[in-house]
């Protein structure tokens, strides 16, 4: 079989990006080696630990599980999106107000998670916040200042 | 962790779909949701000669309720029926279901076909399909044909798809009403693959006396069972705590537990009859004559 090269053309954080590829690569490579943006990452390319998580077409996917051909035309937000003139969102402030991170692997993928549950649900309980990232794993913080982070963003955003 | 190469075609309607599969042949795996099929191939557990990709087939991203069923399209998005107010009033042990099905990222892009064909042996929506008895309707090209869901899961990832077969709907039966059902599943953490997982639909009249019963478990063997056995010994009798009991323990000395990292088989077995115990008493309590 031959390589094919296919065009895609996606909408990241509202800039255009054309890239050429093959069929298997995916979503998140293109992300990082397309289009240059590697604050998406790979922690274990099967879709379990949740730090390649973006929004396509505004809905939470691991880019991992998908291929870059599937995206043509889409829009993609990525974590490089949700800060607005250098101005970290809320979430963000959040996360570091509480020390939601540490090596900060794990922190992308949790903040857009975290952004499609608070925008559903904009006062979650504790349960609801750890039920909700349950699918996003991290090595270093043991979770509690994450859950903290992100029940602090739900009151800045009321 | 990449996979290997493929060629790629993308279809939009079943007629395409069905003319790609019949042209590839055997080399060729559908990509429906990929939330499966793509750890496969990044893994290289799968090496299909070309991706059938039927993402944009809008016409299998249905849902509808008629004559007593609610008839899902294949390329339904498992958060998309979760949260359909018809569908979970229509057949409730779905919409639960799903919720256990691995986390809301998964199921943006999982489909409810997708994980019916895959056909994981502790998979929710196969335990759900068999516990209720749907039906599972195929098209290959200009025929089609529908296979009772006891009948179309036949091993570990393994169903009664033929070759250049495509999943294109299930039906499942309207919860009847007055019936109570539950879900109950064992898990190492929240979203992963059950280990055992029980389900049960229970209706009673007002004197507890079982009217109609439906209980199926997954995890446990190579396929998800409906469990007629322990369904007969409960139906016309009261539904006492210890017959409860004693269902739960027939259930758990009828079945053939698989052995593996995750668990022994008696470990499974004694999984098997407190979750079984678990599900009948929670949906009895939910039917309109458990309402103590």
């Amino acid at each position: 079989m031959t390589t094919q090269a296919n065009r895609v053309e996606v909408k990241v954080n509202g800039h255009s990006y054309v890239g050429f590829c093959e069929p298997r690569r995916t979503l998140a490579d293109f992300i990082r080696k397309n289009c240059g943006l590697t604050g998406t990452h790979l922690g274990c390319e099967h879709g379990v630990c949740g730090a390649c998580t973006v929004l396509v077409d505004g809905r939470s996917v691991r880019s991992c599980l998908m291929l870059a051909v599937q995206v043509d035309g889409a829009s993609i937000t990525t974590v490089e999106g949700m800060a607005t003139d250098g101005k970290l969102s809320p979430l963000q402030e959040a996360f570091w107000d509480n020390h939601g991170l540490q090596c900060g692997f794990c922190t992308s993928g949790i903040l857009i998670t975290a952004q499609e549950f608070l925008d559903e649900t904009p006062t979650p309980t504790e349960e609801q916040v750890r039920e909700r990232l349950s699918g996003n794993l991290c090595r270093c913080t043991g979770y509690q200042s994450i859950v903290d982070s992100v029940l602090d963003a739900a009151d800045r955003m009321k | 962790m990449k996979p290997p190469p493929f060629d790629y075609v993308r279809v939009s309607t079943v007629q395409e779909t069905l003319d790609a599969l019949s042209s590839v042949g055997s080399e060729a795996k559908v990509l429906a949701g990929g939330q499966s099929l793509m750890p496969l191939l990044n893994f290289r557990l799968a090496r299909p000669q070309t991706l059938v990709d039927i993402n944009p087939v809008k016409e299998l991203a249905s849902v509808s309720v008629e004559n007593g069923h609610l008839q899902v399209g294949a390329m339904m998005r498992q958060r998309d029926l979760e949260l359909h107010p018809q569908a979970a009033e229509a057949v409730p042990l779905l919409a639960e279901a799903l919720g256990y099905v691995g986390h809301v990222t998964i199921r943006n892009r999982g489909t409810v076909g997708g994980s019916l064909a895959h056909a994981d042996p502790a998979a929710e929506l196969p335990l759900v399909a068999v516990t209720l008895g749907a039906e599972m309707v195929m098209r290959r090209g200009a025929d089609s044909r529908t296979v009772p869901a006891s009948e179309f899961f036949i091993g570990p990832l393994a169903t009664a798809l033929g070759e250049d077969e495509v999943l294109t709907h299930v039906r499942f039966p309207r919860q009847p009403a007055g019936v109570g059902s539950a879900l109950r599943e064992l898990a190492r953490r929240s979203g992963d693959f059950a280990i055992v997982s029980a389900a049960a639909a229970i209706g009673l009249d007002g004197d507890r006396s079982v009217t109609s019963v439906r209980v199926g478990v997954g995890g446990v063997e190579a396929v998800p069972r409906r469990l007629e056995e322990v369904e007969s010994t409960l139906k016309g009798g009261s539904l006492t705590d210890q017959v409860v009991e004693e269902a739960a323990e027939q259930a758990a000395a009828n079945v053939e537990p698989i052995e593996d990292i995750h668990g022994t088989a008696d470990y499974r077995r004694t999984i098997t009859r407190v979750l079984t115990r678990r599900a009948i008493a929670a949906a009895a309590a939910r039917s309109n004559g458990g309402q103590r």
